[in-house]
Parts: structure tokens; sequence; C-alpha cells
């Protein structure tokens, strides 16, 4: 636990997620405005004691749409990551436990899967879908299982081997009860690790998606289509655009330094 | 005496090649083994890493797919059986592995780790009941019952390796498979787990079948003795009988590699047998003849599956005398 402590990246990392996750959690009650309010006097003005990162073209003010825009954000990463994840435990539990067919039948659709650009498929799909806050979620759950796909089956297909689910199989537990209670357990670790890292994954595209105009649609705040909104007025108010930037920046960076430092962590290997 | 395991002409190749190659590279890790277990007796199987003993071990727990053969067990052929037939029969053969440290899933408690072949086949024991027997099976086996509510990693490889014992023995199995039990565990632990498995078999009648590479160990737990050469059984008998008398050279190989304490006692190992490849396998006749003192030209010819069935000793020169 020391060891964990003492560890940098994991506390940098730790910090940012636990506050941009207060932060969204407490957002009524944080927020000095209204985040969809307009104020018609108080258009495109500079960050000041009232408004601290300014206002945009309609008067809003930039910080409390920020901190609604971070529930979205993070809604979008744990949904996303929590559909990916169900969807690649399954199937990667199933083909690296059974193997043979099925195995290989399940991988080549999972390299198929993989091969078109996930980002373009997402804006395709969303073409004939309305664009929402749920179909983005649910949209980019289900095309982004394919990392931890591949992940469980090679956890499963090594502890396959392993004398303790023998044992198991010798004394006739069913396979079902093998995979999630002898299995599962011990292949949470790189899977935790993968959750982490699909969640600033996820971050990343809902603002992608939502820049576009594909994501969460205006008046709704998120950081992607805040960025939007402060595109046309870059040269005179580059404060609309920049502060949602450093926040999905920073967002995406606590998770990613979170999931790789509970990767060291939890390696047995890497331990000292 | 009563059979109890009967393993007939069993045979598992493994393919050697990779998914992209066509070659019909197979190697026959067991060949044509038979054998049988009497009730209460310690059937020993010898031979070096790679001699198929595991394997064996393994297609006589139904763990593997024999591409040939049949086992029998308790009189019924299971070779075939599936699913829920199959695991009706799985109480009656259990098995003990060589690694204590991987044998028991680091994620469940002692109590649960023993207890589950209860759940299995024993379904309607309340959680109590269960707890009371795994209490028991745990004394049984040398284990203080207070500590199961703990996990494995808290436990050294002796004590491990009596919860493994405890874990096959609680659904009363009839045969025990013990492979390389001791392999792993120091010299003074070895000799409490082979002292424990002993009373346990005078005291409720075990079958064991004995997987071992160590000859010293063999002596002390077996009845009969199957020694095993590149897939194949090359000598079978009496424990008494092989250790005494040993005919195949393969065996006096094996024994004379026994190390003698006393300095007085050793004899000079043949310089040819030490030299041998140790990957010499001869792919017709004998097996052995290509690390063989006393290979001649008709062991290229034998075929040792019909000799075996005449005698107990699969060599056409067997050494008499000794």
């Amino acid at each position: 636990m020391r060891h964990a402590l003492s560890n940098p990246m994991l506390m940098v990392g730790l910090a940012i997620v636990l506050f941009v996750t207060t932060m969204a959690a407490l957002a009524p009650w944080l927020a000095p405005f209204d985040p969809a309010e307009i104020h018609v006097h108080a258009i495109l003005l500079p960050p000041s004691i009232e408004h601290w990162f300014g206002t945009d073209m309609l008067g809003r003010d930039i910080l409390s749409r920020m901190l609604y825009g971070a529930r979205v954000s993070l809604a979008v990463g744990l949904i996303a990551v929590g559909i990916s994840i169900s969807i690649g435990i399954v199937l990667g539990a199933i083909a690296g436990y059974f193997g043979g067919k099925i195995d290989a039948i399940l991988m080549r659709i999972t390299d198929m899967v993989l091969c078109f650009p996930t980002f373009f498929l997402i804006l395709a799909v969303i073409a004939f879908l309305e664009p929402s806050l749920w179909n983005i979620m649910i949209v980019i759950g289900l095309t982004s299982w394919m990392g931890v796909t591949r992940l469980v089956r090679a956890e499963f297909l090594a502890l396959k081997e392993q004398e303790f689910i023998l044992a198991a199989k010798s004394l006739g537990v069913s396979h079902l009860q093998i995979m999630l209670r002898y299995m599962l357990p011990n292949a949470m670790a790189p899977i935790l690790v993968s959750a982490v890292l699909g969640i600033a994954g996820a971050v990343l595209l809902e603002s992608g998606l939502s820049f576009l105009g594909l994501g969460v649609q205006p008046p709704d705040p998120s950081w992607g289509n805040m960025l939007t909104e402060g595109k046309d007025n870059i040269q005179i108010a580059w404060w609309i655009s920049l502060f949602p930037g450093l926040a999905i920046l920073i967002t995406v960076l606590g998770y990613n330094l979170l999931g790789e430092a509970l990767r060291d962590l939890l390696d047995p290997k890497m331990k000292p | 005496m009563t059979t109890v395991l009967q393993l007939q002409s069993l045979r598992k190749s493994f393919d050697r090649g990779g998914f992209w190659s066509k070659s019909d590279d197979r190697v026959a890790a067991v060949d044509a083994v038979s054998l049988t277990l009497k009730a209460g007796k310690t059937l020993a199987i010898v031979g070096e890493s790679g001699s198929g003993k595991s394997t064996t071990a393994r297609l006589a727990m139904r763990l593997l797919e024999p591409d040939h053969g049949e086992v029998h067990l308790l009189g019924h052929e299971i070779t075939h059986l599936q699913g829920k037939a199959l695991r009706a029969h799985r109480k009656n053969i259990q098995m003990v592995f060589q690694d204590p440290f991987a044998s028991l899933n680091p994620r469940m408690k002692i109590v649960d780790t023993v207890g589950e072949g209860l759940r299995v086949h024993a379904a309607n024991l309340s959680k109590k009941e269960r707890v009371a027997r795994v209490a028991e099976m745990l004394e049984l086996c040398g284990v203080n019952p207070e500590v199961m509510q703990r996990y494995p990693h808290q436990f050294s490889g002796g004590q491990r390796q009596r919860i493994g014992i405890a874990r096959a023995l609680i659904v009363q199995p009839k045969v025990l498979v013990l492979d390389e039990p001791v392999s792993a565990l120091d010299v003074s632990v070895q000799a409490q787990i082979l002292n424990l498995l002993k009373s346990l078999q005078q005291a409720h009648g075990f079958a064991y079948l004995f997987i071992s590479h160590d000859l010293s160990v063999v002596r002390h737990i077996a009845d009969e003795v199957a020694i095993m050469f590149a897939g194949r059984i090359v000598e079978q008998g009496s424990a008494e009988a092989i250790f005494a008398t040993p005919h195949h050279p393969y065996t006096i190989n094996l024994l004379n590699s026994v190390p003698i304490a006393h300095p007085d006692a050793r004899q000079p190992i043949d310089a040819v047998e030490v030299l041998a490849d140790q990957e010499d396998v001869a792919q017709s006749g004998c097996a052995y003849r290509l690390r063989c003192a006393s290979a001649q030209h008709d062991c290229a010819t034998i075929s040792a599956q019909a000799l075996l069935a005449q005698q107990p000793c699969a060599c056409i020169h067997p050494c008499i005398d000794e």
C-alpha cells in the first residue's frame, strides 16, 4: 500500500479523476449561473471575477456550462465503457474458454470490426439515428469492445491451463461456474486497467462527435459542442474554446495516468 | 481384489504444427498404454520428463480426450461420456496436482476451494453442513480447520498440498491420481505428505495412481510400478520385482541413476549412457535402442507392444542376471 501511495502517476491520476467526478456530481450546487440562461448584456465577456472563464456569444457562463458538460463526458465515458466491457468479457470469455472453432469465428469477427475506422463507423451509424446522448453512449460502447475481447480471451487462454482450473474440471464444476468463479476473478486486474483507459478514449470520442455536431445537441452543454461554439469567435474570444479544451485534455490525461498506474500496480511481475 | 481403474491401449498425440502449417507433424505423447489399478493399491508410473506420464494421468481423469483406447472406472466405460453423465463419475476419481502454488484458486478461500466438490456432488447439503465436512476433511489431512477462511497465498507449499489433497478426497473418490504430488516440496515435507497419503490409504482404502520421476519416493509408496519411456510402458510389475530384478535396460539405467549416499556403495555409471542424447527416440522397433548400451541389430525390428503382451518387460534382450 505504501508502494501505491508513493507512485506519483497514480496519485496525480486519481486526484484528477476524483476532482472531475466531484465537479460533475456537484455541478448544480457549484455552478454560479444557470448553464442555459442567456444574458444579453454579458455577451463575449473575457474571464473576470464574476465570470471566471468568461461568457460565450449568448452571454452564458462558460464555467457553469463546463461543470454541466463534465456530467455529459463522464456519463458517456462510464456507460459506453460499461457496454464495451460487458460485450468484451462475454465474447472474450467464450472464445478463450472454449477455443477451437468458436474461438476462430469470434476472433475473425473481432478482426473484421477492428478493420473499420471506429470514428467513421460511428459517424455513419449516427447519421441514421438521431444524435442524442443515449445513442452516443450505445454506439461508442458497441464499437469499442474489440480490445477488451482480445484481452479477456488472452487471459482466459492462459488461465485455462492452470492446475486449479483442471482441478475444478476434475470435480465436475460446470463451464459457467468455472468461468465466473475461477477465471473471471483472476482476470479482473487487466480488465479494470482496460476499462479505465477506455473511459479516456470514450470521453475523447464523445468530444469529437459533439464537436462535429453529431453528439450532444445544443443548447445542452458538452465540452465538445462548446469547442464548436467557440471556434467562430476564437480570434476575439479565445476563452470560449480554451477552457473546455483544457478540461478534455486534463480529464483524458487523468484517466490515462490512472490506468497506466493501475497496470503497473496490479501486474504482479512488476512488483519490486 | 476388484479393479477400480483400467486403461486400455490409450493413445494420445499432439499436433506440433501451428495454425498455418499443413504438415502432419504429430507427436504421440502416449501410445498403447494399458494399466490396471486395484482397489486400495498404489500403482506408480515412473519415467523421465516427456515420457507421457502426466498425459496418461490426464487421460485417466478425462481432462484430455484419447485418440484411441478406453478408460474404465469402477467397471464403467467413461471414455466417451460427456456432460452430466461424466460429472456423475467424476467424484470417483480425483487428482492432486504437482504445483501447490498453481493448483489452488488464488481468489478463493480455502473453505470454498475444499468445499467445491460438495457443492457439485452433494448439492443438498446446507452451507453449515458443508463447512463442517470441510473442517473434518482438513483435520484429516493435517490442516488446522481454523484457517479455512484464509486465502491460498497465506500457506506454505506443504500446507497447500494438504489442502489440495483435502479438496480431492472430500468427494470420497475410489481412485486418487497423484501427479508428482511431492516433487515441488522439500525433502522433509515430502516425507510428511507421503506418510499422510499412506495413512489415508490404510484408513480409507483409496487406490492411488502415483506419477513420479523420483524412484526413492516410488519405492516408499508403490505396490506396482510401470516404467514409461517415450509414451510407452517398457516394464511393469510389482514394486519388489522391479526394484530387485529389473529387466529392461532403461529401468536398470533409471535405477542406477538414483544418487547413492554412501561413497563406497556407488557404482560407476556406464559412459555410453551418460553421453547419450536425451532426444534420441527411435521411430521404429524399440524406442530406446538409440540410447541403449546393449542394443543389437534385431532391436530395430521388434514390436515392443507384442513383447509386453507376453512378458513384463518390452525388451528382446532383457538382462536376466543381476
